[in-house]
């Protein structure tokens, strides 16, 4: 049988909103998700706790994790799953991202249309290598990734000169998220 | 009130909104904090209170509240006014959240037309009732076209719309929703707060929403992010006050609210943040005879 989804819909969407908006806001903190969410593979709890907090039938997800991860997302958000990176709303990413450049990036005059890229990686806490800048953060933040796929950072820094329009990143770990939205300066060493 | 199933106030579900509505919210409120200041257009619903009275504040607010919040509402930076208390009551009717009247107790802060005067903290969120979201609405009404000058942070107008003030009065004739600049880029309205509360919006801890309900917007400035108010170099930009101190608490730093005691021209100011007065005036009464002279 499908493996079940949120225990509670409506205070689990909420304390999982509430920790991405957190994420969010202060790029390079690591938050906690309510643990409890038991996802197909290679699902983790937290990379299905955020897409099942923010997607539904109005947001086309693009999904990598394959058929039963596809089939859990369509039962339990309700969103359509999409081919092509560039229609989606949402990038559900287990392996190597798409290129950057198919990604949707909004417009100068609808920025809020670029893509939010979940990312899951192998682990995520703070200190570390990676050093964070830029709004939400107060002088600097440090975050260690383990599992990032090759190059990517350096992609997405070259998205930066476009700005406003970007992709916004959610990094997921186990039950931990962090986020890269497209304001956050990452500078390495 | 326990709301296991999320289910628990008299049939509506909890904080008021659907589902499907308050993700809509939430996936707007997130790319609001990606591009600080930038506007970004929601399905305002309707509210069982009419626009004007805080329609959009109190959606965002739905969307972002959960049981363990505690939620402060203020109006005009008072928490006793009608439309304070009837948006406290709201929400503690379907979300059955503990209400307070203390900033420093609050996790969550609806406000309407200021900013505490109590410094706010991280672990706090402040949700501002915005009536016009759009900063260059009275410079140029169509919105198509005001898009297009967001898009290519193109504010040259505001700019003289300044300089024709200072021009004409020797100073910048604004005394609240003064235009800011956030993050360098966008073109932002404060909401109807006092210019005396915009130094409080630069670098804040904590993370600052805006919901528009009538217009349909939302907007954000994340945590310590660089909101300045428009100005020249020859005209810095200097925040009003009305020059006295409370009645009440003696307060000379904090914003001051004239109230008309009489029909023969009596009058006094006093603190417009009441929770600030209070604690203020209870401070005073609990280690008496030092700066009471004043006290009414």
């Amino acid at each position: 049988m499908m493996q079940p989804g949120f225990h509670d819909p409506v205070l689990d969407a909420q304390s999982g909103f509430r920790a991405v908006l957190e994420a969010m806001s202060r790029p390079g903190r690591v938050q906690a998700l309510p643990p409890g969410l038991t996802p197909p593979a290679p699902l983790q709890p937290a990379t299905a706790a955020v897409l099942l907090t923010l997607a539904d039938a109005e947001t086309p997800v693009f999904s990598d994790a394959g058929t039963a991860a596809a089939e859990w997302l369509r039962f339990h958000a309700g969103c359509p799953l999409v081919a092509s990176p560039a229609a989606a709303t949402f990038l559900c990413v287990t392996g190597t991202p798409p290129a950057l450049e198919e990604i949707d990036l909004g417009t100068d005059e609808a920025p809020q249309d670029g893509a939010t890229l979940v990312l899951q990686v192998a682990a995520l806490r703070e200190g570390g290598a990676l050093r964070l800048s830029g709004p939400g953060i107060e002088r600097e933040h440090r975050l260690h990734v383990e599992g990032l796929p090759e190059g990517f950072l350096a992609a997405r820094a070259a998205l930066a000169p476009l700005y406003p329009r970007g992709m916004d990143v959610i990094l997921c770990a186990g039950t931990r998220i962090a986020a890269l939205p497209r304001t956050t300066h990452v500078m390495e060493g | 009130m326990s709301h296991d199933s999320g289910f628990g106030s008299g049939g509506y579900n909890f904080a008021y909104l659907d589902e499907n509505t308050k993700r809509m919210i939430r996936r707007a409120l997130l790319k609001a904090v990606a591009i600080p200041g930038h506007q970004v257009p929601f399905g305002a619903r309707e509210m069982p209170l009419p626009y004007g009275w805080g329609t959009g504040g109190i959606q965002v607010t739905a969307a972002i509240l959960g049981p363990r919040d505690v939620l402060k509402v203020i109006d005009q930076g008072a928490d006793d006014t009608t439309n304070a208390v009837s948006i406290r009551r709201f929400f503690s009717r379907v979300a059955g959240v503990r209400g307070t009247t203390r900033t420093a107790e609050a996790t969550i802060i609806q406000t309407r037309h200021r900013i505490p005067e109590t410094p706010l903290t991280e672990a706090q969120t402040i949700v501002y009732q915005v009536p016009m979201p759009e900063p260059l609405f009275r410079l140029e009404p169509r919105l198509a076209e005001t898009r297009r000058m967001h898009a290519l942070a193109d504010y040259g107008l505001m700019h003289v719309k300044l300089y024709e003030d200072i021009a004409r009065h020797g100073h910048v004739s604004t005394a609240y929703n003064y235009p800011v600049m956030v993050g360098g880029r966008y073109l932002m309205s404060p909401s109807p707060i006092p210019a005396f509360d915009n130094p409080k919006m630069h670098r804040m801890p904590a993370l600052q929403l805006f919901g528009a309900g009538r217009e349909k917007k939302i907007y954000a400035v994340p945590p310590y992010t660089e909101v300045r108010s428009l100005d020249f170099e020859d005209h810095p930009f200097r925040p009003h006050r009305a020059d006295g101190c409370c009645a009440l608490c003696g307060s000379a730093t904090s914003y001051l609210d004239e109230v008309v005691t009489d029909d023969r021209g009596g009058r006094m100011f006093v603190c417009s943040d009441t929770d600030y007065c209070e604690e203020r005036q209870e401070a005073a009464a609990a280690a008496p005879a030092s700066e009471t002279e004043d006290a009414a």
